[in-house]
């Protein structure tokens, strides 16, 4: 059994902060960050004075921790700046985990901002340029989920239907959910009208683009009895790098969210069918499908059977994304942090219509790059320690 | 002392000036006997560094497929799978981007261009 079992339950997230500001015109990716920051240390009673460890990374700025340490006026022994897509941030639990238990740091802080939508809507360009692939112009990262998407439905028979289904069970969660940036009804027909981009990939399966801001603040488990809100306790946590272009992932239906996923139920001694709730990061509706998949939820390759049951949808047998995920509820350029937001809500309790009826543990799966890089954390309240 | 193992031009060099001379050269693992791409120091599979450069027979399948949506006009953007175990990112011509399937049998062109690449035409005329 690996040593990093006796990590389990020992570290807590005892503040969440999340702007909610979807279109913030005159707000840099900067002020999203701090207005996150601020407000998840205000939610456990600690103020910016307190940090000691951050745990950033930013698509508009290579250096992020430095940035962020001086607007926040930080005075930080422990630092952590990897920068691997959208799972970012939960690479940094992780490391957050290690570092508090290392004593390295007594105060965690992981933040995130983006202004991506007002700031003119397209993936800000990281200087990562692809020379192997730039000749052949796939349109980044759409094309690299499209040939995933492909490949799956030329080996497992999976359908532009049950990719669409996935778009819409997104929705109706976000229905529920008075902070989503879109909650419009959506049908199955709509989503195959949409307009194609990267066959099968339409525009209404691809996330949203929006601004927003997020944090979370860790202390070790001790000190997290004496914080404001009950302690939600990181049970386990995995991560796993498998390429950075998508012509070298090794097999595109099946992603290195296995590895993640394995790592994180070892060291939770958990199992999918101990899960209340999930959160999978749904940059495009192929990847709730390979999630669901690599993190055991149902055999590979009967993901679009399952969603196409209604399992993932509101009133289903599996309560997915229920924030309304990347496709409905948010995406300020890299979504990973807000996976981890809503599951510690959810372990709150404070979710209103969309609350899972006592929850008690949730999974949160982050994905960066094409698939590149996949985390997985699994999270808990008091009585699954 | 440098390392002679890693003497001369780099494999990403080499990859683009082999091509630029019209020949398509991937590196081979001497202990595994595949060839991968792209270049690197070291076989990704088995973490060898006694790799050599190879002439791969040119042959290929599709492995995976796409049609990117274009106001300019549509194109083809694929995954080939080579004879002898590398893959690479290419498109296939001479077909409608969209009728490309998985497991079409395909065969390697060397295309000149400030910086070479290589497309596929469809093995079976």
């Amino acid at each position: 059994m690996s040593s990093s079992n006796s990590l389990r339950g020992k570290t807590a997230i005892v503040g969440i902060g999340n702007t909610r500001r979807w279109q913030a015109p005159d707000r840099s990716a900067f002020d999203q960050l701090q207005e996150a920051a601020i407000l998840a240390l205000e939610d456990c009673g600690l103020t910016t004075k307190d940090v000691d460890g951050l745990f950033c990374a930013m698509s508009t700025s290579g250096l992020p921790v430095l940035n962020v340490a001086e607007k926040l006026g930080l005075k930080i022994r422990h630092a952590d700046g990897t920068m691997v897509g959208g799972a970012s941030f939960v690479f940094h639990l992780q490391s957050a985990m290690a570092a508090l238990h290392a004593g390295l740091c007594d105060v965690a802080l992981i933040c995130y901002g983006s202004n991506q939508l007002t700031a003119g809507g397209r993936l800000a360009p990281m200087p990562d340029p692809q020379p192997h692939e730039d000749p052949f112009r796939p349109r980044y990262p759409i094309s690299s989920y499209a040939l995933a998407a492909n490949r799956h439905m030329a080996l497992y028979g999976t359908t532009r239907e049950q990719m669409a289904d996935v778009a819409v069970a997104a929705r109706a969660w976000a229905r529920l959910n008075p902070d989503a940036f879109v909650r419009d009804p959506l049908t199955r027909e709509e989503v195959l009208a949409s307009r194609m981009i990267s066959d099968p990939i339409s525009k209404a399966d691809c996330c949203l683009v929006t601004d927003g801001g997020g944090a979370l603040v860790l202390v070790r488990a001790e000190r997290a009895r004496d914080m404001p809100h009950p302690p939600v306790y990181v049970l386990g946590t995995g991560i796993s790098v498998s390429h950075r272009q998508i012509s070298t992932m090794p097999d595109l239906t099946t992603t290195a969210a296995v590895e993640s996923g394995r790592r994180a139920y070892e060291m939770a001694g958990l199992r999918p069918a101990d899960i209340d709730h999930v959160m999978l990061y749904d940059a495009f509706t192929i990847n709730t499908l390979l999630f669901l998949e690599d993190l055991g939820f149902c055999p590979k390759g009967e993901a679009g059977r399952l969603v196409e049951s209604g399992a993932i949808a509101p009133g289903g047998s599996l309560a997915v994304n229920t924030n309304g995920g990347g496709l409905s509820c948010n995406h300020p350029g890299m979504y990973g942090l807000f996976t981890l937001i809503e599951s510690v809500e959810q372990l709150r309790g404070h979710c209103g219509e969309r609350q899972i009826p006592g929850a008690q543990i949730s999974l949160a799966h982050a994905n960066g790059g094409v698939l590149s890089s996949q985390a997985t954390a699994i999270l808990g309240n008091e009585l699954t320690l | 002392m440098t390392d002679p193992r890693f003497d001369g031009t780099g494999p990403d060099a080499y990859f683009w000036r082999t091509l630029a001379q019209g020949r398509l050269e991937l590196q081979r693992c001497g202990p595994c006997q595949q060839d991968y791409f792209p270049p690197a120091l070291v076989c990704p599979r088995c973490g060898n560094t006694d790799v050599h450069w190879a002439q791969p027979s040119g042959k290929g399948q599709v492995y995976a497929t796409t049609t990117v949506r274009d106001r300019a006009g549509d194109y083809n953007v694929a995954l080939v799978d080579l004879e002898g175990g590398a893959r690479m990112m290419s498109r296939v011509e001479g077909v409608e981007p969209d009728a490309v399937r998985v497991g079409l049998q395909l065969l390697a062109r060397v295309v000149q261009a400030e910086r070479p690449y290589v497309v596929f035409d469809l093995a079976e005329k």
